[in-house]
């Protein structure tokens, strides 16, 4: 175990590397590229990593999937419209229940948009696609998270076999932090092995694999996907992450995930110092969604505070999760733009006496 | 083998084979499975498909077989590749696929020399969702998007072997066939996977190929449509053949 001062990119290697990754495939785009660069210059040390940069985002998914296909731990990252090209692939990974694994790192849009931060990738990452959101996403807050999340991201696809996301942005993958950098095994985390699906040298002699992903019959396809649903929810509690801060005894509980839940925890602890009773509730699974945490969350308060730096899209996602709770909902809403401590208290100290504008 | 038997490699529970009656994929996929036979791949390669009347190909033969999404079946073989290089590979796919929707993909893998085989069926238009103009439909043919024919500004023909040998190394293997010679295609296709197997690189199989359905033609105008129309534009052979 030792502590290195990383950039966030690197990080992401780091751990993709302890978690047994073997090989990338990705398109550069700001601000993911650095991960692309720096597996790349793993990969020229050493042999039994590989690396594909390929011609646009949809190839990437694809080779990536191909690359699983072969039994091999393969992972992609990308951004905003990279993010949008490969969802053609993530909808073949839930399909068929392919292990894939993104670190998509948001940047603004819609289209172009900005490239290094926003928080307008929630919907994209968690339901994108034609399917039904049969998705695993992490949303990190920055520095030693990227290092663990990367590693639990290889183990819980491989173990459950939906697509897998790290969701983070450019303040992540840009800012350097010290990061403790560990070997799974001396924490007790076990590496879940990846097996082949096509030419799996342990089928059964003269067998062979056909896998499709169109169905002649509409009852085919709802029959596949009823039974996907079922083991997605029945696997939802071993997966589900959040983090409670002073919850218990708040009056008014902020919802915050991935770097403004950072900064909200820092408005929390400011506000406390003044004795004021304000928590913080932060899904770190964005998809599945700590559904009944939440809700106990926000039972008997005296308001919710709902902060993204997008325009709607986690307000959407916690309001639906927490329905029917009738607690007022206020929101501090930027898109595309960071969110300080300083504003979230300022909000706070705004509802506690009573002038903040319901959502 | 007479030409009438299955190849060994055929998946016989998932005959008789989904494609119409007179469909030169069909014969293509036939030859196909003896080439597999005669180099004996069926259990070191897999086939990968794409979405078109390709698709019904998803369990046409006992070989590991990944069906994709339109136009991605390369870039899906490529990894696949890149990740087990001893597996041989083998995509499928329509000229809609391989021309239109996934031509960056054919274009930068062959630049690449990536090493697996396309074959790739050219039947003039896109067949799956009911005859529309294909970057392949020849001037002049009628298609349900092109009701007077195909005209000089809806682009030229396309003739991919020519344009990939133009961008490939010299390792690379380029021909096209067609569907109705049944040993030049086998052939090809020998030559094709072998230049795989052998480690040159690239290797990529145009083959034309009727479609009755869509072009509404019976079987002598079906086979004059390929052989004679077809062909005239197309020129059949070797393009690029590194194993002399
Ligand atoms: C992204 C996407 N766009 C469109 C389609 C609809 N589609 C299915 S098959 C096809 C055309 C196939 O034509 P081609 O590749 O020439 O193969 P063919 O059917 O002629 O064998 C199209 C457009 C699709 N499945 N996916
Ligand atoms: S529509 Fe044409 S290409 Fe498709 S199966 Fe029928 S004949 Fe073959």
């Amino acid at each position: 175990m030792k502590k290195e001062f990383l950039m966030g990119s690197e990080t992401i290697v780091k751990g993709a590397i302890a978690a047994g990754a073997q090989m990338m495939t990705g398109y550069p785009i700001t601000p993911t590229t650095e991960i692309m660069e720096h597996w790349a210059e793993e990969a020229a040390k050493n042999p039994a990593l590989k690396f594909l940069q390929t011609e646009d985002e949809m190839s990437a998914g694809f080779a990536m999937i191909g690359a699983i296909l072969a039994g091999v731990k393969a992972f992609t990252a990308s951004a905003g419209p990279g993010n949008v090209l490969m969802q053609d692939a993530f909808s073949m990974a839930e399909n068929m229940r392919l292990p894939t694994v993104a670190f998509i790192g948001q940047r603004g849009g819609p289209s172009t948009g900005t490239v290094i931060y926003s928080q307008q990738e929630l919907n994209l990452t968690c339901f994108g696609g034609n399917g039904e959101g049969l998705r695993i996403v992490y949303s990190t807050a920055g520095g030693q998270e990227l290092y663990d999340y990367a590693i639990k991201a290889f183990n819980t696809a491989w173990k459950y076999r939906f697509p897998t996301f790290v969701l983070t942005d450019g303040y992540q993958n840009k800012t350097q932090s010290s990061v403790e950098i560990y070997q799974p095994q001396e924490k007790q985390v076990e590496i879940v092995s990846p097996t082949p699906y096509l030419l799996n040298p342990q089928k059964q002699e003269g067998t062979f694999t056909h896998i499709r992903n169109t169905y002649n019959l509409e009852q085919e396809l709802a029959d596949v996907l009823i039974d996907y649903k079922k083991h997605f929810t029945e696997i939802t509690p071993e997966i589900l992450e959040f983090e409670d801060y002073h919850t218990l005894d708040a009056e008014i509980v902020i919802f915050a995930h991935g770097i403004v839940a950072a900064a909200a925890k820092l408005a929390v602890d400011s506000l406390r110092n003044e004795g004021k009773k304000v928590g913080l509730f932060r899904p770190i699974t964005l998809n599945p969604f700590p559904k009944e945490s939440a809700i106990n969350a926000v039972t008997n308060k005296k308001g919710i505070l709902i902060t993204e730096s997008s325009l709607g899209q986690f307000e959407r996602m916690v309001k639906s999760n927490i329905y029917p709770a009738n607690t007022p909902i206020f929101t501090l809403k930027k898109p595309a733009v960071g969110i300080m401590p300083e504003e979230i208290i300022e909000k706070i100290n705004q509802i506690f006496s009573e002038k903040g504008n319901n959502a | 083998m007479p030409e009438t038997a299955l190849p060994k490699s055929w998946n016989k529970e998932s005959k008789p084979h989904k494609f119409c009656p007179g469909c030169g994929q069909a014969l293509a996929l036939k030859i196909l499975g003896q080439a597999i036979d005669e180099l004996d791949i069926q259990k070191k390669m897999i086939y990968a498909t794409d979405i078109g009347c390709s698709l019904l190909s998803w369990s046409m033969f006992n070989v590991d077989t990944i069906q994709t999404h339109h136009g991605r079946t390369l870039p899906l073989s490529v990894g696949f590749k890149k990740a087990k290089p001893e597996a041989i590979v083998v995509s499928f796919t329509g000229d809609g696929g391989g021309y239109a929707i996934g031509a960056q993909h054919l274009l930068n893998t062959a630049m690449r020399n990536d090493p697996i085989t396309v074959i790739l069926i050219n039947n003039a238009n896109y067949a799956m969702t009911g005859g529309q103009l294909a970057p392949t439909t020849l001037l002049n043919q009628k298609t349900t998007t092109a009701p007077k024919g195909r005209e000089l500004a809806q682009g030229k023909p396309f003739k991919g072997p020519e344009m990939l040998a133009q961008i490939t190394s010299e390792d690379a293997h380029i021909a096209r066939g067609i569907s109705t010679n049944y040993q030049q295609l086998l052939e090809m296709y020998k030559k094709a996977i072998s230049n795989q197997i052998e480690g040159r690189g690239f290797s990529f199989v145009e083959v034309i190929a009727m479609c009755p359905v869509n072009w509404h033609t019976d079987a002598q105008q079906s086979l004059d449509f390929a052989e004679i129309e077809m062909a005239k534009i197309y020129p059949i052979g070797e393009l690029k053949c590194p194993q002399k």
